[in-house]
């Protein structure tokens, strides 16, 4: 059996092997309660809030002190269980398994040439059942594995026929093989989260989970209902909200229409904090750029169904019936 | 269709049910398989069980239907509605069918029968020459050359099946389909579990859709010659340097001019490569994974030539092999403007003439629409 040090626990806190090392520690919820453990229930609120942004929790794992960055993740999820807010913890499984991504990433590429990749590869084979092996420096998985996942994002470069492909093998990097399983480590952290009973909590918690209550509350205020919108822009919130990359095409497509509905630069502009490559300023920019508060002060108009079908942006529904803009959606159903 | 034709045709396919039992057979693992059935004139009669070759044979017997079909799916529970089977798996199918090949001898060998006469032309019209009425159906009658158009395309799947996907040659059945193509089927477990988005971005790469150029190389800017495919690689990298760069090694100077071509010139480069090397199926079917296929063996009812292995693809000739029906000569009312051979045979053309023929050829053109029974 693989060993695994603190170190490996702490980039991957979500293992059953980190329940093992912590009942081996002998410590107790009871004890976590103590006022020395504080800083950890600080930690692992801070994690949680920085989840709940749709930002990725950042540590550094060289010189921080990897007993507490387990342990703060075993305590945000007392405290998110205890707070019950399914959202927070869907926000937060994203946000823990893009963080885990990012060092599979690294430890997948450090020791692709020295033969020691055993934790990463025993990782997304335990978890996710998927066998990557290694070809010419690099990651190879069966088409069969590959197209099971790959048929989920919309990019065309995910189609198997922009992949290199032989003897039913498909080449990736990296960053392409964990990004394949990105959603199966959110779904494992969550129902992993999902699975926990805790009976009763430390009282040095409550504070932090009426804290997280309260955040979440925040956070509805500010969350528009899809339902509303016209599937095409639905889609593309939901791609945007899973964290996934959503074409140019479709950001444009979200940003125009909100626009168009009256929505602020403000109001928008949060929608797009998971996406992987999100930079507040960039999107700020694009946005002011869009509603013609900047640049050239044109104001862009909200792409044509004709457009985002040929872009495979379109995901029409009945109540389409009859329009040729997303932003008629609403309108004419109101007609009728 | 008119009565007296189903009983001339029903009576040909009647003996072959009764005598060939031995080119019938259920496939492997028939007991997990929905079957279903079609009779002349009447609807599909589907979610069948059948179990084995002789209870396959009793059915064709006690029916004689026009079609008859079976799933490539497998089932927990193949007779019950489809939501609850329990689907578990099912063979990879291909559907190559010359009609949707562009093949300029298409022409020569298509008529236009009207709707409500019945009346064959060779020409299209804008209205029936008979009956002034302006809807047509087009028949197709046997082409050599869209054979050989349709083998091309079979060599071209299993190519891509063999090396890129790894199914192996044993896995592979190619089938004439009867009419005017060949069904492919590929039994591997690897690939049994695919649901139907996967197959569709399957059948995609198959047919080489949806290639962007930067999966060749060559990006909106910055290029390099590099990132170009050379032709030793495997899958559509080196198919397409194979192209690109006509089989030789690719030169300095050939990958400078497809870089300085630039983006839009290289997908539309991609754009007329797909339509020469993209496998030409039918991406219906092969989504499909519930789709109830025809079952080789059992007779085409749109010509009368039976569905059949080749064992030999480039040595099969379909209009000799697959023609099977009996040769006794029958009296029939032809109607077909165009010439078309059948066992080796020329017939043809007829202009509402009361001719005798050899069973296989009278129920051909009766099951084509090109004739009548007395």
């Amino acid at each position: 059996m693989l060993k695994l040090g603190i170190k490996d626990l702490a980039k991957y806190p979500f293992l059953t092997e980190a329940g093992e090392y912590l009942r081996n520690t002998g410590l107790n919820l009871e004890q976590l309660g103590h006022p020395d453990w504080k800083p950890i229930v600080e930690k692992a609120y801070g994690r949680i809030v920085v989840a709940s942004s749709g930002q990725i929790y950042n540590a550094d794992l060289e010189t921080l002190d990897n007993d507490s960055e387990l342990l703060s993740f075993i305590v945000a999820i007392i405290l998110l269980k205890s707070a019950s807010i399914a959202t927070l913890i869907k926000r937060f499984s994203l946000a823990e398994a893009r963080r885990a991504e990012k060092y599979l990433q690294q430890d997948l590429w450090i020791n692709r040439d020295k033969k020691n990749l055993e934790l990463p590869l025993k990782i997304i084979q335990d978890l996710f059942g998927v066998n990557v092996s290694i070809a010419n420096n690099e990651f190879v998985i069966s088409v069969q594995e590959y197209l099971r996942r790959a048929v989920h994002f919309h990019e065309k470069e995910w189609k198997l026929v922009n992949r290199r492909v032989v003897n039913g093998l498909v080449y990736l990097t990296a960053h392409e093989t964990v990004r394949l399983i990105r959603t199966e480590l959110g779904e494992y952290i969550n129902s992993k989260i999902q699975s926990i009973n805790i009976d009763s909590i430390p009282q040095s918690f409550n504070q932090r989970v009426q804290d997280l209550i309260a955040l979440a509350k925040k956070f509805s205020d500010t969350t528009y209902f899809s339902s509303e919108y016209p599937p095409c822009v639905k889609h593309a919130i939901e791609v945007l909200e899973r964290g996934e990359n959503l074409p140019h095409s479709g950001r444009f497509l979200v940003a125009t229409y909100l626009l168009s509905k009256g929505q602020s630069i403000d109001q928008i502009s949060p929608l797009f904090k998971n996406a992987p490559d999100y930079s507040e300023k960039i999107t700020r920019y694009q946005l002011e750029h869009i509603s013609g508060s900047s640049g050239s002060g044109t104001k862009y108009q909200c792409p044509s169904c004709e457009k985002l079908r040929s872009e495979n942006l379109c995901f029409a529904i009945p109540d389409c019936d009859g329009i040729i803009n997303p932003v008629q959606f609403g309108k004419k159903r109101k007609i009728q | 269709m008119i009565e007296k034709n189903i009983t001339l045709i029903e009576g040909a396919f009647k003996e072959y049910y009764f005598n060939r039992h031995d080119l019938i057979h259920v496939p492997s693992r028939p007991i997990e398989r929905e079957f279903g059935f079609q009779k002349f004139n009447s609807g599909m009669i589907r979610h069948l069980v059948v179990r084995n070759d002789k209870e396959l044979h009793l059915m064709l017997m006690k029916e004689t239907p026009s079609d008859v079909y079976c799933s490539n799916g497998y089932y927990s529970f193949p007779n019950l509605p489809m939501s609850e089977k329990d689907w578990k798996g099912a063979d990879l199918i291909f559907d190559i069918d010359a009609k949707d090949l562009p093949l300029p001898c298409r022409k020569d060998h298509t008529l236009f029968k009207c709707s409500s006469c019945n009346n064959s032309m060779i020409e299209p019209q804008s209205q029936c020459s008979k009956c002034g009425l302006t809807k047509f159906e087009t028949i197709s009658v046997s082409c050599k050359n869209c054979i050989s158009a349709s083998k091309k395309e079979v060599k071209k799947l299993m190519e891509i099946l063999t090396t890129d996907l790894d199914i192996k040659k044993e896995e592979i059945e190619v089938y004439f389909s009867g009419n005017e193509g060949f069904h492919i089927r590929a039994k591997s477990i690897e690939y049994e579990p695919l649901g139907s988005h996967e197959r569709a971005d399957l059948v995609d790469y198959i047919m080489f859709n949806g290639a962007i150029p930067e999966s060749f190389g060559i990006g909106r800017q910055g290029n390099s010659k590099i990132s170009l495919p050379s032709i030793e690689e495997g899958g559509w990298r080196g198919r397409i340097a194979r192209n690109l760069f006509a089989l030789k090694a690719r030169t300095p100077k050939m990958a400078k001019e497809i870089i300085s071509n630039g983006y839009v010139a290289f997908q539309l480069r991609l754009e007329e490569i797909r339509k020469t090397m993209g496998v030409r199926v039918d991406p219906k079917v092969t989504m499909d994974i519930h789709r109830i296929f025809r079952l080789e063996g059992t007779i085409n009812s749109k010509s009368g030539m039976s569905k059949i292995l080749c064992k030999d693809l480039n040595s099969f000739e379909p209009f000799l092999e697959a023609c099977l029906l009996g040769d006794d000569i029958i009296e029939i009312i032809a109607n077909c403007p165009v010439q078309f051979r059948l066992k080796n045979k020329k017939f043809g053309p007829y202009n509402n003439e009361h001719i005798s023929v050899p069973k296989y050829a009278a129920v051909y053109m009766l099951c084509k629409g090109l004739g009548n029974a007395i």
